[in-house]
């Protein structure tokens, strides 16, 4: 298969400069659309393409992009292109990797982007812990500005962006776009309620468009190479190429980049070499922490965002996480939930303390104080906390997905918790 | 000193040069001074380490927002640190394909050797040690950073050579 997102990244390879990058094809696609393209034309291109959001919910980003009003359908001012370089999910290392090894693909990415929405003023939000990126990003960007591919003028075109990179000071809760947008602000990190949209009233109020670092690295080679390229690099329904990575008990646990629709098997058997000796697959978290388990019987499925959604999870990040048989399914689930109470924000009832109740349920059953009830109870929290809608953002209805399809996959085994008072597998 | 005291003081008595000259140059392309609020806190504590209640004072101040409004944003976030910290600050990953791999035990060792639970720090001020979502490493779980270093595949061993061990009593 073609490599196209990490075309330049080799393990014994160094992370690509300003000259290495242009020297393997890099800032074409830039070149190409300050020399003939207007906005339209790209964003024309990034619809056609059919290119999907790699931030987890998968929302097509030529459409996003077109919720953006004109300059004649707005109030004179800045408008807003954010990189959403958070990367906190748990099971998720795909974004640091595209970052570290070769900055320049992002930021192409994102003059480009920024170009077709009519930004002015770009961010890469970065969580704090990424110093390695976060390094890396600052000085690739100072190769752009001192190369007028950043700044005013770029490439002789006149269009002009400045761009920051921005460090985070923590909380997973600021992944989600307008929590993040709330960060950039300088306030607590709070998602806001929608509408209004970013892509109409976000940082500062102005029009704003907040994208994934995967998602972004893809737009400098489908303005190179046309919407029909990329929709030929898809082996199943959806276009393109995907990081997809894998943890836990297997042999070579890692992060690929392979057309959509790779098949599941192929990612965890090839791949990541399989399970472990003495390991078995007992189930596995497809798209990270807040997606709903699959088991054995999935593996055939394509990597797919509507072949893994007819099958009850979500492709999310892309990045699975293996539970295999000598791994307490009570115990994961209770890791992610404590994760996710812990990071809740506290803004709205059902999750500031209606996970800590799920957690608490948890733990009593992993440590052996179960009650035969208590399944009737993580029920209900799932019933309740786990609807859009009850809560003011994604991450409580997140944080029941995998709950929820672990009752159902493992109800035996939180049953025998119960019934003989310990967990078998300690 | 009284806390009116305080944010009658001199910011320039609390914040240094250098600091003030870094939020101005953060200000310059942010619309509101209180939108700085976690650059300016940030950037405080990259030198001392924490943000102490008389930085917190000086820059509220000088952002011309309460200190109040601004205790609420530093205490929402895990960088910001509002009790002095170690030296290096471990943050350790807790999350899911870190505990799959592990990573309980090797709390339980970092805890002896170091004599620290997570939010404390070592008597001789070396380390704090810190739980932290997911850090981006699952493939060479367990991880942690400890300061600025990544530290992965965590094993008892690796404890060891980085903390010494409380049996030989090179703990800290
Ligand atoms: C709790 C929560 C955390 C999130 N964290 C991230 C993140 O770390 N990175 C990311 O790109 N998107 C994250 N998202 C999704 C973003 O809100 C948003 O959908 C995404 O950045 C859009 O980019 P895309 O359209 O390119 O996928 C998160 C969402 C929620 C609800
Ligand atoms: S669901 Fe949780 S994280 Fe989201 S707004 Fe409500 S309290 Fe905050
Ligand atoms: S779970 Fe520890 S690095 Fe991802």
């Amino acid at each position: 298969m073609e490599k196209v997102l990490t075309r330049n990244i080799g393990l014994a390879q160094k992370p690509t400069d300003l000259k290495a990058y242009e020297a393997n094809g890099g800032y074409q696609g830039l070149r190409k659309a300050m020399a003939g393209m207007s906005p339209k034309d790209c964003q024309d291109v990034i619809s056609d393409s059919n290119l999907r959001g790699r931030g987890g919910a998968g929302f097509p980003t030529g459409m996003k992009w077109s919720f953006v009003p004109s300059d004649d359908k707005c109030t004179p001012g800045h408008k807003y292109l954010v990189c959403n370089a958070d990367e906190m999910e748990p099971g998720t290392f795909k974004d640091r990797l595209l970052m570290e090894c070769d900055p320049h693909q992002l930021i192409e990415g994102m003059i480009l982007a920024a170009y077709t929405i009519g930004a002015d003023i770009s961010y890469i939000f970065i969580r704090g812990e990424y110093l390695v990126a976060i390094q890396r990003l600052r000085d690739a960007v100072d190769e752009c500005y001192a190369a007028g591919l950043l700044g005013e003028n770029i490439l002789g075109s006149g269009y002009k962006l400045d761009m920051y990179v921005h460090p985070s000071a923590g909380r997973y809760i600021c992944g989600e776009e307008t929590a993040l947008i709330n960060a950039l602000e300088g306030k607590r990190a709070n998602p806001r309620a929608k509408p209004p949209f970013p892509q109409v009233s976000g940082l500062w109020g102005r029009p704003t468009i907040v994208n994934n670092v995967e998602t972004l690295c893809n737009i400098p080679h489908i303005i190179d190479r046309g919407a029909d390229w990329f929709n030929g690099l898809g082996v199943g329904e959806d276009a393109g190429t995907k990081l997809f990575g894998v943890s836990g008990r297997v042999k070579n646990p890692g992060c690929w980049e392979l057309p959509m629709g790779t098949p599941i098997r192929e990612i965890i058997e090839e791949h990541a070499g399989g399970m472990q000796d003495g390991y078995q697959l007992k189930g596995f978290l497809p798209g990270g922490g807040s997606t709903d388990f699959l088991t054995a019987d999935h593996l055939d499925l394509a990597m797919d965002y509507n072949v893994i959604g007819a099958a009850g999870s979500r492709m999310g990040t892309g990045t699975m996480i293996i539970l295999d048989d000598r791994t307490c399914p009570v115990g994961m689930v209770l890791n992610l939930i404590r994760f996710f109470a812990h990071e809740s924000c506290g803004f709205c009832t059902p999750c500031r303390d209606g996970l800590p109740w799920s957690r608490q349920v948890l733990q009593d059953i992993e440590e052996g104080r179960g009650e035969p009830e208590d399944l009737e109870t993580l029920a209900y929290q799932v019933k309740y906390i786990g609807a859009i809608g009850n809560t003011h953002c994604a991450l409580a209805p997140g944080a029941m997905e995998p709950l929820q399809s672990a009752l159902k996959y493992f109800y035996d085994d939180f049953k025998q918790h119960i019934s003989s008072g310990r967990c078998p597998y300690h | 000193m009284s806390k009116k005291e305080m944010i009658q003081s001199d910011i320039g008595s609390v914040l240094s040069a250098q600091e003030i000259a870094e939020i101005d140059a953060e200000l310059a392309h942010i619309p509101y001074k209180s939108g700085a609020a976690i650059d300016a806190l940030k950037i405080v504590q990259a030198k001392r380490g924490w943000v102490s209640d008389e930085c917190l004072q000086g820059i509220a101040k000088y952002l011309e927002m309460s200190a109040e409004e601004l205790e609420g944003v530093a205490t929402f976030y895990n960088l910001i640190y509002r009790r002095p910290v170690g030296e290096k600050v471990i943050l350790f990953c807790d999350s899911v394909s870190c505990w799959i791999g592990g990573c309980d035990d090797i709390k339980s060792k970092i805890s002896n050797v170091l004599g620290v639970d997570y939010g404390e720090t070592t008597a001789d001020s070396s380390y704090t040690l810190l739980p932290v979502p997911c850090l981006g490493a699952c493939d060479r779980a367990p991880v942690m950073m400890v300061g600025d270093d990544l530290v992965t595949h965590l094993d008892d061993k690796k404890i060891t050579e980085l903390f010494g061990s409380a049996a030989n009593g090179s703990a800290k």
